[in-house]
């Protein structure tokens, strides 16, 4: 295997591990990549241009992401989106304001991408969290083991 | 028969701080947060590939379960770091490691190579510390 020569100068934790950990940089470039998505995921972000950033041809970085988050750059892209928007509807938002807030251009494809992750169309998801935290609140001893809430003392009143 | 384990307890010294701790560093998802009483509430995160096993973030407090006295050395045994909790495994441990070192987690022992794969240590927020673990 042959090993990428170790970059000077830059702080990163995995550079102090020394030789026998290998291509520490390029490891550090995916993570990079990744919680970059994590955090412009609302923006229109241009993946390929992640992939030149981080100087590995396209095909090779989304074979590398792909291998460690078990996604492209892409699904993943879709897929933190999707998970934002599940937040935010749960916590009431309208599915529009939703598909917007979380980087969707047009509602169709936030519909049809959020149903094939999650299964059910984002209005229903919005209506079945409303009626679980509504449950939550007024009667949560339904939603949790009463061994624990017997020890706990939460069963007392 | 016994099956399937679906819930373990983790003692942690305060909840909101743990929720952040698990669910914004580790990556956990909530599955249940349901307010018990004005000191506590019944918190629970799973790992994104096993539904249906819950880590019961537990508040540490004098209960039916625990004595005021009891409650405190509970409490400074987890901050002293008496108490290793479990395995964690992923994907790729180089890339979670700097991952999570990036958002500040505590390690104790950078990967390793062992026999059985690559494994590092790292500290919850509470003190209470885990393996970072990508078997072969």
């Amino acid at each position: 295997m042959d090993r990428q020569k170790k970059p000077t100068g830059l702080p990163t934790a995995l550079n102090q591990l020394g030789d026998p950990y290998p291509k520490l940089y390029f490891y550090r470039r995916i993570v990079q990549a990744k919680l970059f998505i994590d955090q412009h995921f609302a923006e229109n972000i241009e993946l390929f241009s992640i992939a030149d950033e981080a100087c590995y041809s396209k095909f090779h970085f989304i074979r590398k992401f792909k291998e460690i988050y078990r996604k492209t750059p892409h699904q993943y892209l879709i897929s933190v989106r999707i998970e934002n928007a599940m937040k935010l509807l749960a916590s009431g938002i309208p599915v529009t304001a939703v598909c917007d807030a979380v980087g969707f251009e047009e509602l169709s494809s936030f519909s049809r991408s959020f149903k094939r992750i999650i299964g059910i169309n984002p209005s229903d998801y919005l209506l079945k969290q409303q009626i679980l935290k509504k449950q939550i609140t007024d009667s949560p001893l339904t939603v949790i083991p009463h061994c624990f809430a017997y020890q706990y003392g939460w069963l007392e009143k | 028969m016994i099956t399937r384990m679906t819930h373990m307890n983790i003692y942690v010294l305060d909840q909101d701080s743990a929720l952040d701790f698990y669910v914004n560093k580790l990556g956990l998802k909530v599955v249940i947060d349901a307010p018990m009483n004005k000191d506590a509430r019944w918190l629970t995160v799973g790992t994104p590939e096993q539904p249906g096993f819950e880590i019961n973030l537990t508040p540490i407090h004098e209960s039916l379960l625990h004595s005021k006295d009891t409650a405190e050395a509970l409490r400074d045994l987890v901050k002293k770091g008496t108490f290793g909790v479990g395995i964690f495994t992923c994907t790729d441990i180089f890339a979670t490691y700097e991952e999570l070192q990036a958002k500040g987690v505590e390690f104790i022992k950078p990967p390793t190579k062992e026999f059985y794969g690559t494994e590092a240590l790292f500290k919850d927020d509470s003190g209470n510390w885990f393996s970072l673990a990508q078997l072969n």
